[in-house]
Protein backbone atom coordinates (compact mmCIF):
# COMPACT_ATOMS: atom_id res chain seq x y z
CA UNK A 1 0.00 0.00 0.00
CA UNK A 2 2.53 2.58 1.05
CA UNK A 3 4.72 1.05 -2.10
CA UNK A 4 2.40 3.10 -4.41
CA UNK A 5 4.19 6.73 -4.11
CA UNK A 6 7.20 5.13 -5.12
CA UNK A 7 6.31 3.08 -8.24
CA UNK A 8 4.70 6.62 -9.36
CA UNK A 9 7.67 8.44 -8.66
CA UNK A 10 10.07 6.01 -10.27
CA UNK A 11 7.19 5.62 -13.37
CA UNK A 12 7.37 9.39 -13.55
CA UNK A 13 11.10 9.63 -13.94
CA UNK A 14 10.92 7.02 -16.36
CA UNK A 15 8.40 8.93 -18.26
CA UNK A 16 9.80 12.20 -18.26
CA UNK A 17 13.05 10.56 -19.90
CA UNK A 18 11.44 8.79 -22.54
CA UNK A 19 9.10 11.39 -23.40
CA UNK A 20 10.72 14.83 -23.45
CA UNK A 21 12.48 13.67 -26.84
CA UNK A 22 9.07 12.66 -28.13
CA UNK A 23 7.71 16.54 -27.05
CA UNK A 24 10.76 17.82 -28.39
CA UNK A 25 10.28 16.05 -31.90
CA UNK A 26 6.72 17.10 -31.93
CA UNK A 27 7.15 20.77 -31.54
CA UNK A 28 9.97 20.22 -34.19
CA UNK A 29 7.29 18.24 -36.62
CA UNK A 30 4.66 21.25 -35.70
CA UNK A 31 6.85 23.74 -36.93
CA UNK A 32 7.96 22.07 -40.15
CA UNK A 33 4.64 21.41 -40.91
CA UNK A 34 3.85 25.29 -40.19
CA UNK A 35 6.44 25.96 -42.33
CA UNK A 36 5.19 24.38 -45.22
CA UNK A 37 8.21 21.97 -44.87
CA UNK A 38 8.67 17.82 -44.52
CA UNK A 39 9.05 17.21 -40.75
CA UNK A 40 11.95 14.54 -40.01
CA UNK A 41 9.28 12.65 -38.05
CA UNK A 42 8.65 12.32 -33.65
CA UNK A 43 11.69 9.87 -33.30
CA UNK A 44 14.24 12.18 -34.71
CA UNK A 45 15.53 13.66 -31.44
CA UNK A 46 15.94 9.88 -30.28
CA UNK A 47 17.93 9.15 -33.38
CA UNK A 48 20.30 12.06 -32.69
CA UNK A 49 21.07 11.31 -28.90
CA UNK A 50 21.67 7.18 -29.90
CA UNK A 51 24.38 8.35 -32.69
CA UNK A 52 25.81 10.94 -30.48
CA UNK A 53 26.53 8.15 -27.74
CA UNK A 54 27.71 5.92 -30.48
CA UNK A 55 30.36 8.25 -30.95
CA UNK A 56 33.29 9.23 -29.44
CA UNK A 57 34.47 12.50 -27.34
CA UNK A 58 36.33 15.32 -28.08
CA UNK A 59 37.62 17.17 -25.52
CA UNK A 60 40.33 20.24 -25.86
CA UNK A 61 43.49 20.03 -24.05
CA UNK A 62 42.79 22.30 -21.73
CA UNK A 63 39.52 21.26 -20.40
CA UNK A 64 38.85 20.98 -16.61
CA UNK A 65 36.99 18.53 -14.38
CA UNK A 66 34.65 21.28 -14.62
CA UNK A 67 34.07 20.54 -19.01
CA UNK A 68 33.47 16.82 -18.37
CA UNK A 69 31.73 16.86 -14.80
CA UNK A 70 28.79 19.44 -16.22
CA UNK A 71 26.74 17.43 -18.86
CA UNK A 72 26.57 14.47 -15.87
CA UNK A 73 25.53 17.52 -13.34
CA UNK A 74 23.30 19.02 -15.73
CA UNK A 75 21.41 15.60 -16.57
CA UNK A 76 21.04 14.45 -13.03
CA UNK A 77 19.56 17.98 -12.10
CA UNK A 78 17.03 17.70 -15.22
CA UNK A 79 16.08 13.73 -13.76
CA UNK A 80 16.05 14.80 -10.51
CA UNK A 81 13.61 17.96 -11.06
CA UNK A 82 11.76 15.89 -13.25
CA UNK A 83 10.94 13.61 -9.84
CA UNK A 84 9.48 17.03 -8.27
CA UNK A 85 7.00 18.50 -10.31
CA UNK A 86 3.76 16.96 -10.17
CA UNK A 87 3.08 15.23 -13.28
CA UNK A 88 1.12 12.27 -12.69
CA UNK A 89 -0.23 12.01 -8.53
CA UNK A 90 0.14 14.69 -6.48
CA UNK A 91 1.31 12.12 -4.02
CA UNK A 92 5.28 12.12 -5.01
CA UNK A 93 7.89 11.24 -1.86
CA UNK A 94 10.50 13.90 -3.44
CA UNK A 95 8.06 16.42 -3.86
CA UNK A 96 7.51 16.57 -0.22
CA UNK A 97 11.31 16.93 -0.11
CA UNK A 98 11.43 19.64 -2.20
CA UNK A 99 9.02 22.49 -3.03
CA UNK A 100 9.32 25.44 -5.99
CA UNK A 101 11.77 27.45 -4.47
CA UNK A 102 13.78 23.99 -4.40
CA UNK A 103 13.06 23.83 -8.25
CA UNK A 104 14.59 26.78 -8.92
CA UNK A 105 17.56 26.62 -7.60
CA UNK A 106 17.94 23.29 -9.54
CA UNK A 107 17.70 24.48 -12.11
CA UNK A 108 19.77 28.06 -11.09
CA UNK A 109 22.81 25.07 -10.65
CA UNK A 110 22.52 23.57 -14.24
CA UNK A 111 23.23 26.88 -15.78
CA UNK A 112 25.73 27.54 -13.46
CA UNK A 113 27.33 24.74 -14.43
CA UNK A 114 26.89 25.53 -18.21
CA UNK A 115 27.95 28.89 -18.55
CA UNK A 116 31.19 27.87 -16.12
CA UNK A 117 31.84 25.03 -18.78
CA UNK A 118 31.58 27.17 -21.31
CA UNK A 119 34.04 29.62 -20.12
CA UNK A 120 36.61 26.71 -19.23
CA UNK A 121 37.42 26.04 -22.78
CA UNK A 122 38.69 29.61 -22.90
CA UNK A 123 37.26 29.88 -26.59
CA UNK A 124 35.11 33.28 -27.82
CA UNK A 125 31.91 31.79 -28.16
CA UNK A 126 31.84 29.89 -25.27
CA UNK A 127 32.45 33.30 -22.75
CA UNK A 128 30.18 35.28 -25.13
CA UNK A 129 27.33 32.45 -24.82
CA UNK A 130 27.87 32.68 -20.94
CA UNK A 131 27.68 35.67 -20.41
CA UNK A 132 24.29 36.50 -21.66
CA UNK A 133 23.02 33.39 -20.70
CA UNK A 134 23.90 34.77 -17.29
CA UNK A 135 22.22 37.86 -17.85
CA UNK A 136 19.01 36.36 -18.84
CA UNK A 137 19.11 34.36 -16.18
CA UNK A 138 19.64 37.41 -13.89
CA UNK A 139 16.61 38.77 -15.11
CA UNK A 140 14.64 35.66 -15.45
CA UNK A 141 14.52 34.36 -12.14
CA UNK A 142 13.36 36.95 -10.17
CA UNK A 143 10.26 37.42 -12.71
CA UNK A 144 9.85 33.09 -12.10
CA UNK A 145 10.03 33.29 -8.43
CA UNK A 146 8.13 36.79 -8.54
CA UNK A 147 4.88 34.68 -10.81
CA UNK A 148 5.54 31.61 -8.54
CA UNK A 149 5.28 33.59 -5.20
CA UNK A 150 1.45 34.72 -6.44
CA UNK A 151 0.21 31.31 -6.93
CA UNK A 152 1.84 30.02 -3.65
CA UNK A 153 -0.10 33.14 -2.10
CA UNK A 154 -3.13 31.89 -3.94
CA UNK A 155 -2.64 28.66 -2.90
CA UNK A 156 -0.98 29.39 0.64
CA UNK A 157 1.95 26.83 -0.09
CA UNK A 158 5.38 26.72 -1.82
CA UNK A 159 5.05 22.87 -2.25
CA UNK A 160 4.26 22.00 -5.54
CA UNK A 161 2.08 18.91 -4.66
CA UNK A 162 -0.09 21.18 -2.45
CA UNK A 163 -0.44 24.14 -4.89
CA UNK A 164 -1.68 21.09 -7.35
CA UNK A 165 -4.80 19.98 -5.02
CA UNK A 166 -5.35 23.55 -3.67
CA UNK A 167 -5.83 25.09 -6.94
CA UNK A 168 -7.30 21.40 -8.09
CA UNK A 169 -9.95 21.56 -5.63
CA UNK A 170 -10.30 25.06 -7.30
CA UNK A 171 -12.94 27.86 -5.24
CA UNK A 172 -12.43 29.75 -8.41
CA UNK A 173 -11.26 30.06 -11.92
CA UNK A 174 -11.38 33.40 -12.77
CA UNK A 175 -8.38 34.96 -10.68
CA UNK A 176 -6.76 37.69 -11.70
CA UNK A 177 -3.80 37.24 -9.71
CA UNK A 178 -3.15 33.63 -11.19
CA UNK A 179 -3.88 35.08 -14.79
CA UNK A 180 -1.14 37.49 -14.56
CA UNK A 181 1.15 34.97 -12.87
CA UNK A 182 0.24 32.42 -16.33
CA UNK A 183 1.07 35.33 -18.50
CA UNK A 184 4.52 36.18 -16.57
CA UNK A 185 5.28 32.23 -16.59
CA UNK A 186 4.74 31.77 -20.07
CA UNK A 187 7.08 34.97 -21.11
CA UNK A 188 10.07 33.57 -18.34
CA UNK A 189 9.32 29.75 -19.44
CA UNK A 190 10.24 30.97 -22.94
CA UNK A 191 12.99 32.89 -22.11
CA UNK A 192 14.30 29.79 -20.03
CA UNK A 193 14.34 26.76 -22.34
CA UNK A 194 15.62 29.37 -24.72
CA UNK A 195 12.75 29.53 -27.55
CA UNK A 196 12.26 32.14 -30.02
CA UNK A 197 11.65 35.67 -28.67
CA UNK A 198 14.85 35.30 -26.72
CA UNK A 199 16.96 32.48 -28.48
CA UNK A 200 16.91 30.36 -31.28
CA UNK A 201 17.48 26.72 -31.16
CA UNK A 202 17.34 25.73 -34.03
CA UNK A 203 20.18 27.86 -34.88
CA UNK A 204 23.80 28.00 -34.44
CA UNK A 205 24.27 31.45 -36.11
CA UNK A 206 27.05 33.31 -34.29
CA UNK A 207 26.00 36.26 -33.75
CA UNK A 208 22.97 35.45 -32.16
CA UNK A 209 22.85 32.12 -30.43
CA UNK A 210 22.80 32.16 -26.40
CA UNK A 211 22.60 27.92 -25.43
CA UNK A 212 24.20 26.64 -28.24
CA UNK A 213 26.93 28.96 -27.72
CA UNK A 214 27.94 27.69 -24.30
CA UNK A 215 27.56 23.99 -25.49
CA UNK A 216 29.48 24.41 -29.00
CA UNK A 217 32.37 22.42 -27.34
CA UNK A 218 30.98 19.64 -26.57
CA UNK A 219 30.89 16.17 -28.31
CA UNK A 220 29.77 12.42 -28.14
CA UNK A 221 27.90 11.50 -25.04
CA UNK A 222 28.28 14.94 -23.55
CA UNK A 223 26.71 16.66 -26.38
CA UNK A 224 24.10 13.75 -25.64
CA UNK A 225 23.74 14.13 -22.50
CA UNK A 226 22.97 17.70 -22.92
CA UNK A 227 20.72 17.61 -25.16
CA UNK A 228 19.00 15.25 -23.95
CA UNK A 229 18.78 17.28 -20.83
CA UNK A 230 17.89 20.54 -22.33
CA UNK A 231 14.61 18.46 -23.77
CA UNK A 232 13.98 17.71 -20.39
CA UNK A 233 14.15 21.22 -19.00
CA UNK A 234 11.85 21.97 -22.29
CA UNK A 235 9.35 19.29 -21.12
CA UNK A 236 9.51 19.91 -17.39
CA UNK A 237 8.71 23.71 -17.84
CA UNK A 238 5.33 22.56 -19.77
CA UNK A 239 4.55 20.26 -16.94
CA UNK A 240 5.30 22.96 -14.17
CA UNK A 241 3.06 25.35 -16.10
CA UNK A 242 0.16 22.78 -16.49
CA UNK A 243 0.98 21.59 -12.66
CA UNK A 244 0.42 24.97 -11.28
CA UNK A 245 -2.07 26.37 -13.89
CA UNK A 246 -4.01 23.89 -15.41
CA UNK A 247 -4.05 21.01 -13.03
CA UNK A 248 -6.73 18.94 -14.03
CA UNK A 249 -6.48 15.41 -14.78
CA UNK A 250 -3.32 15.15 -12.34
CA UNK A 251 -4.30 12.40 -10.05
CA UNK A 252 -5.56 13.28 -6.88
CA UNK A 253 -4.34 10.36 -4.76
CA UNK A 254 -1.69 7.72 -4.53
CA UNK A 255 -3.94 5.47 -6.44
CA UNK A 256 -2.23 3.38 -9.53
CA UNK A 257 -5.78 2.83 -10.70
CA UNK A 258 -5.94 6.66 -11.29
CA UNK A 259 -2.89 6.58 -13.29
CA UNK A 260 -3.74 5.78 -17.04
CA UNK A 261 -6.08 8.78 -16.83
CA UNK A 262 -3.66 10.74 -16.06
CA UNK A 263 -1.28 9.65 -18.60
CA UNK A 264 -3.70 10.40 -21.08
CA UNK A 265 -4.81 13.67 -20.26
CA UNK A 266 -0.89 14.12 -19.78
CA UNK A 267 -0.61 13.58 -23.51
CA UNK A 268 -3.07 15.68 -24.16
CA UNK A 269 -1.77 18.67 -22.65
CA UNK A 270 1.23 18.11 -24.27
CA UNK A 271 -0.32 18.40 -27.71
CA UNK A 272 -2.22 21.48 -27.26
CA UNK A 273 0.70 22.97 -25.22
CA UNK A 274 3.02 21.78 -27.97
CA UNK A 275 0.64 23.75 -30.66
CA UNK A 276 0.52 26.44 -28.46
CA UNK A 277 4.50 27.48 -28.49
CA UNK A 278 4.65 26.42 -31.96
CA UNK A 279 2.13 29.33 -32.59
CA UNK A 280 4.47 31.72 -30.49
CA UNK A 281 7.72 30.42 -32.23
CA UNK A 282 6.18 31.37 -35.90
CA UNK A 283 4.40 34.29 -35.48
CA UNK A 284 7.52 36.24 -33.81
CA UNK A 285 10.98 36.72 -34.46
CA UNK A 286 13.48 37.14 -32.79
CA UNK A 287 14.00 40.14 -30.68
CA UNK A 288 17.53 41.71 -30.48
CA UNK A 289 19.39 41.04 -27.53
CA UNK A 290 18.86 44.37 -26.09
CA UNK A 291 15.36 44.48 -26.16
CA UNK A 292 15.64 41.48 -23.64
CA UNK A 293 15.44 43.82 -20.64
CA UNK A 294 12.57 44.98 -21.90
CA UNK A 295 11.04 41.44 -22.49
CA UNK A 296 11.71 40.19 -19.23
CA UNK A 297 10.70 43.13 -17.40
CA UNK A 298 7.16 42.74 -18.63
CA UNK A 299 7.61 39.48 -17.13
CA UNK A 300 8.46 41.09 -13.68
CA UNK A 301 5.72 43.34 -14.18
CA UNK A 302 3.34 40.97 -15.15
CA UNK A 303 3.92 38.75 -12.15
CA UNK A 304 4.34 41.64 -9.90
CA UNK A 305 1.06 42.86 -11.26
CA UNK A 306 -0.36 39.30 -9.78
CA UNK A 307 0.72 39.54 -6.76
CA UNK A 308 -0.64 43.51 -5.93
CA UNK A 309 -3.81 42.22 -7.27
CA UNK A 310 -4.25 39.88 -5.03
CA UNK A 311 -4.10 42.31 -2.43
CA UNK A 312 -6.21 44.88 -3.98
CA UNK A 313 -8.79 42.70 -6.00
CA UNK A 314 -9.20 39.53 -3.89
CA UNK B 1 -26.20 35.66 -11.17
CA UNK B 2 -24.87 35.87 -7.53
CA UNK B 3 -22.72 38.53 -5.99
CA UNK B 4 -19.94 37.07 -4.94
CA UNK B 5 -19.28 35.97 -9.27
CA UNK B 6 -20.08 39.43 -10.06
CA UNK B 7 -17.83 40.73 -8.20
CA UNK B 8 -15.19 37.76 -8.98
CA UNK B 9 -15.77 38.85 -12.49
CA UNK B 10 -15.91 42.30 -12.14
CA UNK B 11 -12.39 42.40 -10.51
CA UNK B 12 -10.76 39.97 -13.07
CA UNK B 13 -12.05 43.00 -15.78
CA UNK B 14 -10.41 45.50 -13.20
CA UNK B 15 -7.22 43.55 -13.52
CA UNK B 16 -7.71 43.59 -17.76
CA UNK B 17 -7.98 47.27 -17.56
CA UNK B 18 -4.99 47.77 -15.15
CA UNK B 19 -3.34 45.41 -17.84
CA UNK B 20 -3.90 47.71 -20.96
CA UNK B 21 -2.92 50.59 -18.89
CA UNK B 22 0.56 48.73 -18.56
CA UNK B 23 0.57 48.07 -22.19
CA UNK B 24 0.00 51.62 -23.21
CA UNK B 25 2.54 52.80 -20.87
CA UNK B 26 4.95 50.99 -23.28
CA UNK B 27 3.70 50.29 -26.67
CA UNK B 28 5.58 52.43 -29.42
CA UNK B 29 3.32 51.96 -31.94
CA UNK B 30 0.34 54.06 -32.90
CA UNK B 31 -1.73 52.05 -34.00
CA UNK B 32 -0.96 49.05 -31.20
CA UNK B 33 -1.78 51.97 -28.98
CA UNK B 34 -5.13 52.94 -30.47
CA UNK B 35 -6.05 48.90 -30.26
CA UNK B 36 -5.19 49.20 -26.49
CA UNK B 37 -6.90 52.08 -25.68
CA UNK B 38 -9.93 50.62 -27.14
CA UNK B 39 -9.59 47.02 -25.09
CA UNK B 40 -9.69 49.23 -22.33
CA UNK B 41 -12.79 50.83 -23.65
CA UNK B 42 -14.34 47.87 -24.03
CA UNK B 43 -13.68 46.13 -20.67
CA UNK B 44 -14.86 49.30 -18.97
CA UNK B 45 -17.96 49.30 -20.66
CA UNK B 46 -18.70 45.30 -19.61
CA UNK B 47 -17.37 45.75 -16.61
CA UNK B 48 -19.60 48.74 -16.25
CA UNK B 49 -22.74 46.72 -17.75
CA UNK B 50 -22.36 44.13 -14.89
CA UNK B 51 -22.06 46.43 -12.31
CA UNK B 52 -25.21 47.85 -13.46
CA UNK B 53 -27.01 44.56 -13.79
CA UNK B 54 -25.87 43.44 -9.92
CA UNK B 55 -26.73 46.80 -8.56
CA UNK B 56 -30.04 47.07 -10.10
CA UNK B 57 -28.86 50.23 -11.53
CA UNK B 58 -30.19 50.51 -14.90
CA UNK B 59 -28.59 53.92 -15.66
CA UNK B 60 -25.65 52.23 -15.91
CA UNK B 61 -26.38 50.84 -19.07
CA UNK B 62 -27.16 53.37 -20.97
CA UNK B 63 -23.40 54.25 -19.74
CA UNK B 64 -22.05 51.59 -20.57
CA UNK B 65 -23.10 51.92 -24.34
CA UNK B 66 -21.63 55.20 -24.46
CA UNK B 67 -18.76 54.12 -23.15
CA UNK B 68 -19.35 51.15 -25.98
CA UNK B 69 -19.77 53.58 -28.88
CA UNK B 70 -17.54 56.45 -27.46
CA UNK B 71 -14.32 54.83 -26.47
CA UNK B 72 -14.24 51.87 -28.61
CA UNK B 73 -15.79 52.82 -31.62
CA UNK B 74 -16.04 56.52 -32.32
CA UNK B 75 -12.51 57.31 -30.81
CA UNK B 76 -10.49 55.17 -31.67
CA UNK B 77 -11.85 55.42 -35.22
CA UNK B 78 -11.19 59.42 -35.56
CA UNK B 79 -7.74 59.01 -33.95
CA UNK B 80 -7.60 56.03 -36.78
CA UNK B 81 -8.59 58.60 -39.60
CA UNK B 82 -6.35 61.51 -38.09
CA UNK B 83 -3.17 59.20 -38.05
CA UNK B 84 -3.58 58.40 -41.60
CA UNK B 85 -4.24 62.03 -42.61
CA UNK B 86 -1.23 62.77 -40.54
CA UNK B 87 0.81 60.23 -42.04
CA UNK B 88 2.25 59.62 -39.32
CA UNK B 89 1.14 55.90 -39.13
CA UNK B 90 4.54 54.01 -39.93
CA UNK B 91 6.00 56.26 -36.95
CA UNK B 92 7.18 54.25 -33.91
CA UNK B 93 8.06 56.61 -30.53
CA UNK B 94 11.38 56.31 -29.19
CA UNK B 95 10.73 55.56 -25.12
CA UNK B 96 12.76 56.92 -22.59
CA UNK B 97 13.96 54.06 -20.57
CA UNK B 98 11.04 51.53 -20.52
CA UNK B 99 11.98 49.43 -17.31
CA UNK B 100 12.11 52.63 -15.09
CA UNK B 101 8.39 53.54 -16.50
CA UNK B 102 7.05 50.28 -15.35
CA UNK B 103 8.96 50.48 -11.90
CA UNK B 104 7.27 53.68 -11.59
CA UNK B 105 3.95 52.64 -13.02
CA UNK B 106 3.76 49.66 -10.30
CA UNK B 107 4.73 52.20 -7.57
CA UNK B 108 2.00 54.23 -8.36
CA UNK B 109 -0.67 51.08 -8.16
CA UNK B 110 1.11 50.42 -4.57
CA UNK B 111 0.17 54.03 -3.78
CA UNK B 112 -3.22 54.00 -5.01
CA UNK B 113 -3.92 50.81 -3.27
CA UNK B 114 -2.33 52.41 -0.31
CA UNK B 115 -4.66 55.33 -0.90
CA UNK B 116 -7.83 54.12 -1.31
CA UNK B 117 -7.41 51.45 1.73
CA UNK B 118 -9.55 53.64 4.10
CA UNK B 119 -12.10 53.88 1.63
CA UNK B 120 -12.26 50.27 1.09
CA UNK B 121 -12.92 50.11 4.51
CA UNK B 122 -15.84 51.83 4.80
CA UNK B 123 -17.42 51.16 1.72
CA UNK B 124 -20.06 48.32 1.32
CA UNK B 125 -20.26 47.80 -2.11
CA UNK B 126 -19.39 44.80 -4.18
CA UNK B 127 -17.09 46.96 -6.20
CA UNK B 128 -15.04 48.72 -3.34
CA UNK B 129 -11.77 46.81 -3.89
CA UNK B 130 -11.75 48.29 -7.49
CA UNK B 131 -11.34 51.71 -6.66
CA UNK B 132 -7.18 51.40 -5.99
CA UNK B 133 -7.47 49.65 -10.03
CA UNK B 134 -9.28 52.65 -11.37
CA UNK B 135 -7.34 55.20 -9.29
CA UNK B 136 -4.47 53.61 -10.75
CA UNK B 137 -5.61 53.95 -13.94
CA UNK B 138 -5.84 57.55 -13.43
CA UNK B 139 -1.95 57.75 -12.47
CA UNK B 140 -0.94 55.74 -14.84
CA UNK B 141 -2.22 57.68 -17.90
CA UNK B 142 -0.98 60.65 -15.90
CA UNK B 143 2.42 58.96 -16.09
CA UNK B 144 1.90 58.81 -19.56
CA UNK B 145 1.23 62.03 -20.62
CA UNK B 146 4.42 63.37 -19.00
CA UNK B 147 6.85 60.49 -20.27
CA UNK B 148 5.51 60.44 -24.15
CA UNK B 149 6.95 63.52 -26.61
CA UNK B 150 4.19 62.48 -29.42
CA UNK B 151 1.11 64.46 -29.33
CA UNK B 152 -1.27 62.08 -30.18
CA UNK B 153 0.24 59.78 -27.05
CA UNK B 154 -0.09 62.41 -24.77
CA UNK B 155 -4.13 62.66 -26.37
CA UNK B 156 -4.49 59.13 -25.83
CA UNK B 157 -2.82 59.27 -21.77
CA UNK B 158 -5.75 61.86 -21.14
CA UNK B 159 -7.98 59.65 -22.63
CA UNK B 160 -7.07 56.76 -20.39
CA UNK B 161 -7.73 59.47 -17.27
CA UNK B 162 -10.66 59.46 -18.28
CA UNK B 163 -11.18 55.79 -18.69
CA UNK B 164 -9.75 56.27 -15.14
CA UNK B 165 -12.12 58.50 -13.75
CA UNK B 166 -15.02 56.78 -15.10
CA UNK B 167 -14.13 53.61 -13.62
CA UNK B 168 -13.55 55.37 -10.51
CA UNK B 169 -17.09 56.65 -10.25
CA UNK B 170 -18.65 53.67 -11.31
CA UNK B 171 -16.72 51.39 -8.59
CA UNK B 172 -17.40 54.40 -5.31
CA UNK B 173 -20.42 54.88 -5.95
CA UNK B 174 -22.22 52.82 -8.89
CA UNK B 175 -21.73 55.23 -11.17
CA UNK B 176 -22.22 59.87 -11.28
CA UNK B 177 -26.12 60.65 -12.12
CA UNK B 178 -26.68 60.30 -15.97
CA UNK B 179 -26.94 63.67 -16.55
CA UNK B 180 -23.05 64.09 -15.33
CA UNK B 181 -22.22 61.07 -17.67
CA UNK B 182 -24.02 62.47 -20.55
CA UNK B 183 -22.52 65.89 -20.32
CA UNK B 184 -18.82 64.48 -19.58
CA UNK B 185 -18.99 62.39 -22.62
CA UNK B 186 -20.17 65.03 -25.08
CA UNK B 187 -17.31 66.70 -23.58
CA UNK B 188 -15.04 63.95 -24.69
CA UNK B 189 -16.39 64.15 -28.05
CA UNK B 190 -15.65 67.58 -28.39
CA UNK B 191 -12.67 67.84 -27.18
CA UNK B 192 -11.43 64.82 -29.76
CA UNK B 193 -12.40 67.06 -32.50
CA UNK B 194 -10.67 70.05 -31.19
CA UNK B 195 -7.93 67.61 -30.67
CA UNK B 196 -7.80 66.77 -34.42
CA UNK B 197 -8.20 70.58 -35.53
CA UNK B 198 -4.96 71.04 -33.19
CA UNK B 199 -2.77 68.41 -34.37
CA UNK B 200 -3.43 69.26 -37.90
CA UNK B 201 -2.26 72.90 -37.02
CA UNK B 202 0.64 71.43 -34.99
CA UNK B 203 1.86 69.26 -37.68
CA UNK B 204 1.58 72.15 -40.24
CA UNK B 205 3.49 74.56 -38.58
CA UNK B 206 6.22 72.19 -37.16
CA UNK B 207 5.71 69.26 -39.64
CA UNK B 208 5.93 66.86 -36.58
CA UNK B 209 3.95 65.96 -33.78
CA UNK B 210 6.81 66.04 -31.22
CA UNK B 211 5.73 68.55 -28.34
CA UNK B 212 9.41 69.01 -27.54
CA UNK B 213 9.78 71.47 -30.61
CA UNK B 214 6.82 73.50 -29.20
CA UNK B 215 9.24 74.69 -26.36
CA UNK B 216 11.21 76.60 -28.97
CA UNK B 217 10.14 80.37 -29.18
CA UNK B 218 11.75 81.03 -32.10
CA UNK B 219 13.41 79.63 -35.12
CA UNK B 220 17.07 78.63 -35.05
CA UNK B 221 20.00 80.16 -37.55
Amino acid sequence: MILYPFIIEVFQILLVLAVAPAFAGWVKALKCWSQGRTSPGLFQPYRDIIKLFSKDVVLAENASWIFRFTPYLVFGVSVLAGGIVPMLSVDLPLAATADVIALVALFAIARFFTALAGMDIGTAFGGMGSSREMTIASLAEPAMLMAIFTVSLASKSTSLSQMVQVIYSGQSVLRPSVAFALLAFILIALAETGRIPVDNPATHLELTMIHEAMILEYSGRHLALIEWAGMMKLFLFVMLGIAVFAPWGIAASGDLTAIPAAVLFMILKLAIVGAGLVLIETGLAKMRLFRLTEFLGSAFLLATLGMLSYFILE
Amino acid sequence: MNTSLAANINSFLAAMVLLTAFGMLVQRRMYGLIHLFAWQGFFLSISTAIVGFVAGAHHLYISSILTLSLKVILLPYILHILIQRLKIHKEVETIVNVPMTMMIGIALVIFSYHLTAPVRELSTLMTRSTLAVALATVLLGLLMMITRRHAVTQIIGFLAMENGLFFAATSATYGMPLVVELGVALDILIAAFIFGIFFFHIHTTFDSLDVDQMARLKEED
